[in-house]
């Protein structure tokens, strides 16, 4: 061992820094003829084999596996009165629930007079908890809203959709935190819980309502279940997440000081993590909105109701009065725990960026807030020089009027309901019905100033694009699809995505719906193509300009969380029922969280970048199409991920107009008992082929995306 | 030790290995290593006396994908001392030191703190060791951001279950020993790099730990914030007298703060021995462009420049220099006597003799190329 | 800022208090509050109807509702759900009665004849009606089109997007049988059927049929409060017989005329409430209730109140129920 066993030669003063680490070779990888190829044999074999073995199914017929199903679900049917399982346990959960809905129900929405807080009441009580939580901006607007629902003539089911909203992130909380823990610690647990979370994100709640309502039967209880369902993967993968991004230095200091376990994650992680879980506890309440209108057609209590009541006579402005309420609860949850988040944070040390990809996560991505949401935080938690002993103080010389207010909203009718304003001058206008008959007139104005046009688009794309993909896709012999498939996984990503793939692929084969599948998988492809043409366009707008920015927003944020049905009648007058028409209701969901994606993507682009390159003389195309988007490269591929998990989600509203294949099976199978087992089947086949598309996108994106 | 000794044997080029100096010397080191190994990657310890583990690191990396951190390092630390790790980064420094309190697992090979073997240690017993015993600053702070800055010094105290009173008390102690008084109650994001570092040297002094461990504690800050937390290490050193490990990227530091500095190359030793010893002698030229840029003559002593007396009598009636006397500080006396001066080691018997031309040949080499400079040196 | 904070949130808290006290005329709620529910309140008890999604059912459950809460004192509440869960909520006691049933011969296996847990309640007086419609321009432009044997002859008109080279045939709301698919094959017609999805895909392409005047053909159902904004016209299919529907492949007649009836859980039916009564002697015509879905439908009526004006104008037939 003397020094000459070192074996590289001693490094040039000056020339190398540091050690240089292995670098990996760079393979060749001739992606892109590989994809020809895999285009070629597709293409050669659709014109030889093209209507041969495609496995199409006429909607009312089914497999036997599907039958089953069926059959299975009369058979817990018959049981659900007296099994110890179904009665016994489920049937205690549901009365709990059911207990905990009733029992806030009754103190905050109910219309019984004399008994319970009333509207006034529970205006002082919410103020009061906003002021304590989040700070002087939320409290304002948490008042703003909650008059607003009142002044919508929505005061009662806006309280219900509130409790539901609450009581579901509560249990979320308690359930989800836990596990979120157990799987931050364990690479196992982590891997065995992430494929379910994938799938209750990814499951149409149609194909599983009503075996849910069979369960937990015809209350609140199922409205609970269904939004739980849904609320808590993102806050168990944001818990995860938060754990793991806890910074390795702390977490080595920690242990080179000799904690334990337990003292690492309550004195360590936890509090590092608490602003992340609280962003958490943010997505877990939009979640669970997004789920009021569903839960509405097993008589889930809440503005769902009148959305779907809306529905059934095509009244839109009715819809929209009621969706709007939805959306304005969601500003004020959003805002308030954004809110108090930051106010949690006692150092500003480290913003909670993007989550950046945990996976199938439609709803995971943690979005930057609008503006002014963020400056409103932010100079709210500047504004509290306070003392806590001074702010203890404030608050509790503040309960006093909130105790007043709550013992006189019992005590007066008027201040127990909402007072109907519609005899009010200038609050007549903005009240429940008059305000649904303007939205009602804007809409037939809209309709009638465009229809020419859009007849047109929809022909000029259904017929360039949507058909010919889709005769390519389903009109062939499913195995040349499966092979294409496979192989285009297998380029992209290689061979972890292609076994996913495989298993999908079996998935779908197994539940009898192939041809059904590609049908929807067309409309996918082309929904999420239109997707990124304008959430690119408006992005980079976005992105590049402040204005732009401030202007779009507020209407992205509504159709991120406005209600589906509330558009379907506009879309269908426009475009009538077709699959394009189920194309557009995707766009309307899918374009807003895109669109903020890539403006994120084009405004973290560096400024000093940005610079250097203006210094160059580039125009300002030159400096989008070779500058900003080339360097929000990675912003872009996410964006396309979830817009396709987005569009997929929607595909079950598109059967509802036109979409046909998946979605239509589904929503017949909710609608008709004897075909449940096919819906249910189509609900897997859907869930089978988002985490397909996920994983081939999310493992291409690692390889080409950085 | 073997491994020392093949290194060492590079610099007899002045004929003199001086015994490392150590401050206290009851005879059992405060931390002994041996034959430590780290192979990073997937069931690494099946490699351990396997042929692979002589191929350098990139060939193994290339091979199978596994990752040499720590390749056979061996050294002892005495109680008192300051022992310094250096090397550029990527070269296992850091690896190294959480070895040591298996922060990182070892994958063979042993280490002895205060005559107990941690490798073999459970996990409790492990813990005591972390919690009591040996304490750690980090280059990026590791600070609990949500804990105020006692909070954060009193953390380590917390851990092992002291009640509030004594912790406060003794964190407050130790924050008003390295300067913090007056920034308590502040969160850790309100205070400058240097301030931060001075709260996780805080937290480590706390506990009271026989072993100090320095992960480049300094390299993120400011160079004039670093030099003044480099002279606060010393006086503390001075104060409390702790052993301590110290891991640094830049020999100036390793040179000011070492009693003796081990310098690290592809995760193995390269050479062990006293600043004087590594600026001297350096064992290959991968150490020598390290040190050729440090002004000799602020480090090396006289025994590296004098000549033997060419008769009994030079240099008599000159003045007397020892030979642990920095050249620097020396030259001044040996130019003005304009002659040889006797040069007597640590029991008076005189060891050799330095004149002008020895002390010009230190001070001129600084001015040349690196390459000129070994030339004159040898 | 602090100070800000401090001085803002009173005067919003004002602003609150002063919209709540200028709505307020200071009635004291106990006063004020609760309207008249009857002595009778202990023989009916809680009476819940379930409301299936489509306007004339909802038609239905008000009225009976209205009734039932006025004349009964029943603390009656909807529930807003579609027929299988109905059926299930009966079966599971969480319902008590569905007041329009659309035949669903395996719902009526399952739990009328299988777990019992369900009854017939007796007829509701609708008759329901499946089959083809037209928007009214056509049947006027071309007479002959009612007939479905000159269906091939105008196929081109009916040409979309969605169908192709072949005229487009309209299908509906997944919540029903439906035989289109067999219908054409067997009849030979030039038609492809598209799904549209929903009950309201089906009323918005009639109501645009009709106001563009394009064409369209589509399945729908009678009754129906869209007839009364826009009379289709139905194209006659051959005409049904007893049995023609038995094998469902090979159908080529008419839809049978459903008779629609009620049901009432049998948990509620023993249990004595007076409201049982009501269910069973419920009846009325079609026309009495497309003049209350229109009611609600058209005039943006609450559906309560839509209610209240036929019972209010119509007191023998209500008094005849009752008895
Ligand atoms: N967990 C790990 N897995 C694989 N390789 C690692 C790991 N940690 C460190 N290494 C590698 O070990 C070598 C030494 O790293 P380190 O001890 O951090 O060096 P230094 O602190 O001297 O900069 C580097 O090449 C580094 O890439
Ligand atoms: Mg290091």
């Amino acid at each position: 061992m003397s020094p000459v066993t070192v074996q590289a030669p001693p490094p040039r003063p000056g020339a190398i820094k540091e050690e240089q680490p292995y670098i990996d070779p760079q393979k060749k990888r001739h992606t892109g003829k590989r994809l020809l190829g895999i285009l070629v044999f597709w293409l050669v074999l659709w014109v030889a084999l093209r209507g041969k073995q495609t496995l199409a199914v006429p909607n009312a017929d089914t497999t036997s596996f599907q039958d089953w199903l069926t059959q299975l679900k009369v058979t817990f049917s018959n049981m659900a009165q007296t099994n110890w399982f179904f009665h016994g346990v489920l049937g205690t959960i549901a009365d709990a629930f059911n207990w905990m809905v009733g029992g806030l129900q009754a103190h905050i929405s109910s219309t019984a007079p004399g008994q319970y807080l009333g509207w006034f009441g529970v205006l002082a009580v919410a103020m009061w908890i906003a002021y304590a939580v989040a700070g002087r901006r939320s409290t304002i607007l948490v008042g703003v809203v909650l008059l607003l629902l009142g002044l919508f003539g929505t005061w009662q089911t806006g309280m219900d959709t509130l409790i539901i909203t609450i009581v579901s992130v509560l249990i979320s909380m308690i359930v989800g935190v836990p596990v979120g823990i157990a799987m931050a610690r364990s690479r196992r647990t982590s891997a065995i819980v992430t494929p379910i979370l994938d799938v209750m994100q990814t499951m149409p709640s149609f194909a599983y309502l009503s075996p849910v309502a069979l369960f937990f039967g015809i209350g609140p209880a199922t409205s609970v279940v269904l939004t739980l369902i849904y609320a808590l993967p993102p806050l168990v993968r944001i818990t995860e997440h938060g754990l793991r991004a806890v910074s390795p230095n702390t977490i080595e200091a920690g242990r080179s000081l000799g904690v334990t376990r337990s003292q690492l994650l309550r004195q360590i992680e936890l509090p590092m993590a608490k602003r992340t879980i609280v962003v958490g506890i943010n997505q877990s309440m939009m979640a669970a909105l997004s789920m009021a209108t569903i839960a509405a057609l097993v008589n889930g209590p809440g503005l769902g109701q009148p959305v779907v009541s809306a529905l059934q006579i095509l009244n839109v402005g009715q819809a929209s009065v009621a969706g709007l309420g939805i959306v304005a609860i969601a500003i004020m949850l959003d805002r308030t725990t954004t809110a108090a988040s930051e106010r949690t944070e006692k150092s500003s040390s480290g913003r909670v960026g993007s989550v950046g990809y945990p996976g199938l996560s439609s709803k995971v991505i943690i979005e930057r807030l609008p503006r002014w949401a963020h400056e409103g935080a932010g100079r709210g938690s500047v504004g509290h020089r306070l003392t806590p002993a001074g702010r203890r103080l404030l608050l509790g010389v503040l309960l006093v009027p909130v105790v007043i207010a709550a013992v006189y909203s019992t005590r007066y009718l008027q201040l127990a309901q909402f007072p109907d304003l519609s005899g009010t001058p200038l609050l007549k206008e903005l009240s429940g019905t008059p305000l649904a008959g303007h939205i009602n007139d804007f809409t037939d104005a809209l309709v009638n100033a465009i229809q020419g046009l859009t007849n047109a688009f929809k022909n000029t794309i259904t017929y360039a694009l949507l058909n010919p993909l889709q005769s390519l896709l389903s009109n062939l012999p499913w195995w040349v699809m499966a092979v294409v498939l496979l192989a285009t996984a297998y380029v992209l990503g290689g061979w972890r995505p292609t076994i996913t793939t495989a298993v999908c692929e079996a998935v779908i084969l197994a539940v009898g719906l192939w041809n059904d599948t590609m049908t929807t998988l067309t409309m996918t492809l082309v929904a999420t193509l239109l997707v990124m043409i304008i959430a690119v366009a408006l992005g980079v707008g976005m992105g590049r300009s402040r204005r732009v920015d401030t202007l779009i927003r507020p209407f992205l944020d509504t159709f991120q969380t406005i209600p589906a049905f509330v558009y379907l009648v506009p879309a269908l007058a426009l475009f009538g029922s077709s699959r394009f028409t189920a194309i557009v209701a995707a766009l309307m969901y899918a374009v807003p969280i895109a669109t903020k994606l890539v403006a994120d993507g084009i405004r973290g682009v560096a400024p000093t970048t940005v610079e250097a390159m203006r210094s160059t003389g580039c125009t300002r195309w030159q400096m989008i199409s070779k500058v900003q988007l080339p360097m929000a490269r990675e912003s872009l591929v996410l964006s396309t991920n979830q817009g396709l998990l987005y569009v997929l989600s929607m595909v079950v509203i598109g059967g509802m107009v036109g979409g046909g294949s998946l979605g239509y099976l589904i929503y017949q199978g909710f609608s008709q008992d004897n075909l449940f087992g096919k819906g249910l089947c189509a609900g897997i086949a859907i869930t089978a082929l988002g985490i397909m598309l996920d994983r081939i996108a999310r493992h291409a994106a690692e390889r080409y995306g950085r | 030790m073997a491994a020392d000794h093949h290194h060492t044997a590079g610099y007899t080029a002045y004929g003199l290995i001086g015994a490392p100096t150590m401050r206290t010397s009851d005879g059992t080191p405060a931390l002994q290593v041996q034959n430590l190994w780290k192979v990073f990657g997937p069931r690494a310890e099946r490699l351990i006396g396997t042929a692979d583990l002589q191929l350098s690191r990139k060939e193994l990396q290339a091979k199978s994908g596994h990752v040499i951190g720590v390749r056979d390092v061996s050294f002892d630390v005495s109680p008192g001392e300051v022992f310094v790790v250096m090397g550029l980064s990527g070269s296992g420094k850091s690896t190294l030191v959480r070895l040591i309190t298996r922060l990182i697992e070892p994958t063979s090979g042993t280490v002895v703190l205060n005559g107990e073997d941690i490798t073999k240690m459970n996990d409790d017993s492990l813990r005591e060791i972390r919690r009591k015993n040996v304490s750690m600053v980090f280059q990026h702070f590791g600070l609990l951001p949500h804990r105020k800055v006692i909070d954060n010094v009193a953390f380590g105290l917390e851990v092992r279950g002291e009640d509030k009173g004594a912790r406060r008390n003794r964190a407050q102690e130790v924050v008003d020993l390295v300067g913090l008084q007056g920034y308590e109650n502040n969160y850790p994001d309100q205070l400058s790099g240097g301030m931060q570092q001075r709260v996780g040297l805080a937290r480590a002094l706390a506990a009271d730990p026989d072993i100090l461990m320095f992960d480049e504690p300094f390299s993120a800050l400011d160079p004039l914030i670093r030099r003044d937390m480099q002279n606060e290490v010393i006086r503390l050193h001075e104060e409390v007298g702790k052993t301590m490990v110290f891991i640094t990227h830049d020999l100036q530091e390793a040179l000011k703060l070492g009693d003796r500095i081990l310098i690290m190359r592809d995760g193995a030793i390269v050479q062990i021995g006293r600043p004087d010893e590594v600026v001297g002698a350096p064992a290959d030229d991968y150490v020598r462009d390290f040190v050729s840029e440090v002004p000799k003559s602020h480090v090396l002593t006289l025994s590296w420049v004098m000549r033997p007396p060419s008769g009994p009598d030079e240099g008599a009636g000159g003045p007397t220099l020892k030979d642990s006397q920095i050249v620097r500080d020396a030259a001044r006396t040996v130019l003005e006597h304009h002659g040889p001066c006797r040069v007597v080691d640590g029991s008076g018997s005189v060891v050799g003799v330095v004149d002008e031309q020895d002390i010009m040949r230190v001070v001129v080499a600084e001015d040349e190329s690196p390459a000129a400079a070994n030339q004159a040196a040898s | 800022m602090a100070r800000g904070s401090i001085r803002l949130l009173p005067v919003c808290a004002a602003a609150t208090l002063a919209l709540g006290l200028s709505a307020c005329g200071g009635g004291n709620i106990n006063s004020g509050g609760g309207s008249a529910s009857g002595g009778a309140a202990s023989k009916c008890g809680n009476f819940r109807i379930a409301v299936n999604p489509w306007t004339g059912y909802v038609a239905d459950a008000y009225v009976v509702g209205y009734v039932a809460k006025t004349k009964l004192g029943c603390n009656v509440s909807y529930q807003n759900v579609k027929e299988q869960v109905g059926w299930q909520g009966m079966a599971s006691g969480s319902i008590d009665t569905i007041l329009e049933n659309w035949g669903h011969a395996d719902l009526v296996k399952q739990y009328i004849t299988g777990q019992k847990s369900v009854q017939d309640a007796g007829m509701t007086g609708n008759e329901g009606i499946i089959g083809w419609y037209i928007p009214p321009w056509m049947a006027t432009k071309y007479p002959d089109i009612t007939d479905w044997k000159n269906l091939n002859k105008y196929a081109n008109l009916f040409k979309t997007s969605e169908s192709g080279s072949q005229g487009q045939l309209l299908d509906g709301d997944p919540s029903y049988v439906t035989n289109d698919q067999a219908l054409v094959t067997n009849l030979k017609l030039n038609f492809k059927v598209v799904v549209g999805g929903s009950e309201a895909s089906l009323i918005e392409s009639f109501r645009n049929a009709e106001k563009n005047k394009t064409p369209l053909l589509a399945y729908f159902y009678e009754p129906q409060w869209f007839f009364s904004e826009v009379k289709l016209a139905k194209v006659n299919l051959p005409a049904y017989t007893a049995g023609c529907d038995a094998d469902a492949k090979k159908i080529a007649c008419d839809y049978p005329p459903y008779h629609l009836n009620k049901l009432i859980s049998t948990k509620f039916a023993n249990g004595g409430s007076s409201a049982v009564g009501l269910v069973k002697g419920f009846t009325w015509t079609n026309e009495d209730q497309n003049l209350v879905a229109e009611y609600i439908a058209k005039d943006n009526m609450q559906p309560e109140a839509a209610a209240k004006k036929w019972v209010d104008a119509n007191p023998d037939k209500v008094a005849a129920w009752l008895k």
